[in-house]
């Protein structure tokens, strides 16, 4: 519902690093936790990019897993569901590893053609 | 358009993201079947792709960076004003208003009580709220894209000049009425509250975990209808626990104000609990 905003942020970010030059694509990384539906992400990026110079930028999603590590038997579970608990013992005083990523971690810029 | 990988199942990148780290990147990917790294706690160098042969620039900002800088710069602003500040959050209907209409009038003489009402197009709430004796004031979001879901730091900053806020021991931001959006945007509070009411069913939290997630309390509203409901109480709070043990939680009627006062005492322990309240203020 807030990928609008999120592209939003996203384009004003990557403008300000492009440093006025073509991008190709972005790559960005989000976390399980975050409530990003990659689709609407695409459509926001390709309505908010249109008629600007950053129109026709690709935008890579890169989902990041929600991983929790263990603080009584150590292990690391990769969760598929919201909630905070050890995949080997079943105990929930564990760590959230990675899962929450927020990040526009890099662009490609376009390549000069000579 | 942008093509998007999913790592649980599997699928194999278009891009070769392994590179050179000199950062402590955390958790061992064994879940996954190839060596990309998660990003956790990134601080290496990214700016090598060998595989890649692209000029890839590394950025490594957060997508919300301007609005977390914002929201800084509204947190820095409340504490010079001695004011701590509570982002109020809910699913529309669960009873924010009802809840701040008892709590202006529980914490007259107290606590001197702010109010930014976020809604997406009217003054309904703010009406109700006005002439309790509480200054408020109203953030239109409809500037957006027809509206935006949720308040940000921008526009909590573009209210706070109609809040005398040198006059304030608190302020309550009234977020717009969602279980989604709002709990990924920091306003500049110092902490955060959600209005859950019994009506709402038992498995919310494991449907809205980044909502439930993210509150400091989680306020279980309209408990005066329990006896008409088929809500239990103990699964709704076993959800709760597994996604967010530590949350404080009340018990509360909006409408009959049973158990206001404890919601009281906690609003006027998080101004105690708060670096705000060290201030030399009277």
């Amino acid at each position: 519902m807030h990928e609008l905003a999120l592209c939003e942020a996203i384009l004003d970010t990557v403008t300000r690093r492009a440093g006025g030059k073509r991008v190709d694509r972005v790559q960005v990384r989000i976390g399980y936790f975050r409530q990003v539906v990659p689709n609407s992400l695409l459509f926001s990026w390709e309505l908010l990019t249109e008629g600007t110079d950053l129109a026709g930028c690709g935008l890579d999603i890169d989902h990041v897993p929600a991983i929790v590590e263990c603080r009584s038997c150590g292990a690391h579970t990769n969760l598929d569901a919201p909630i905070l608990v050890c995949g080997t013992c079943l105990g929930s005083d564990v760590v959230l590893l990675c899962g929450e990523e927020f990040l526009i971690a890099s662009i490609d810029p376009a390549r000069e053609v000579f | 358009m942008g093509r998007f990988h999913r790592h649980a199942d599997g699928t194999v990148h278009q891009h070769d993201h392994a590179h050179e780290h000199d950062g402590d990147h955390g958790p061992d990917d064994r879940d996954h079947g190839h060596d990309h790294d998660h990003g956790h706690r990134d601080v290496g160098d990214h700016t090598g792709y060998p595989e890649t042969g692209t000029d890839r620039v590394a950025v490594l900002e957060t997508i919300l960076a301007e609005n977390d800088r914002t929201a800084d710069r509204n947190r820095a602003d409340f504490e010079r004003a001695g004011v701590v500040t509570l982002n109020l959050m809910s699913s529309p209907g669960a009873g924010k208003t009802t809840l701040l209409k008892r709590t202006i009038a529980e914490l007259r003489g107290r606590v001197r009580l702010g109010i930014l009402e976020g809604d997406i197009a009217t003054s309904l709430d703010a009406d109700e709220l006005d002439g309790l004796g509480a200054p408020v004031s109203l953030i239109n979001t409809s500037a957006g894209f027809g509206g935006e879901c949720h308040l940000d730091a921008i526009m909590v900053r573009s209210g706070l000049g109609d809040l005398p806020l040198a006059e304030l021991d608190m302020v309550i931001i009234e977020n717009v009425g969602n279980l989604v959006c709002p709990a990924e945007f920091d306003v500049g509070q110092h902490a955060r509250a959600m209005v859950y009411a019994m009506t709402e069913g038992e498995e919310k939290p494991l449907k809205y975990p980044v909502m439930f997630r993210a509150c400091d309390i989680v306020v279980i509203n309209k408990i005066d209808l329990l006896p008409h409901l088929d809500f239990d109480l103990d699964r709704f709070l076993a959800n709760l626990r597994a996604v967010n043990p530590g949350a404080d939680l009340v018990q509360l009627s909006a409408r009959s104000g049973e158990g206001i006062e404890q919601w009281c005492d906690w609003l006027v322990g998080l101004r105690a609990r708060t670096a705000v309240a060290a201030s030399d203020r009277p």
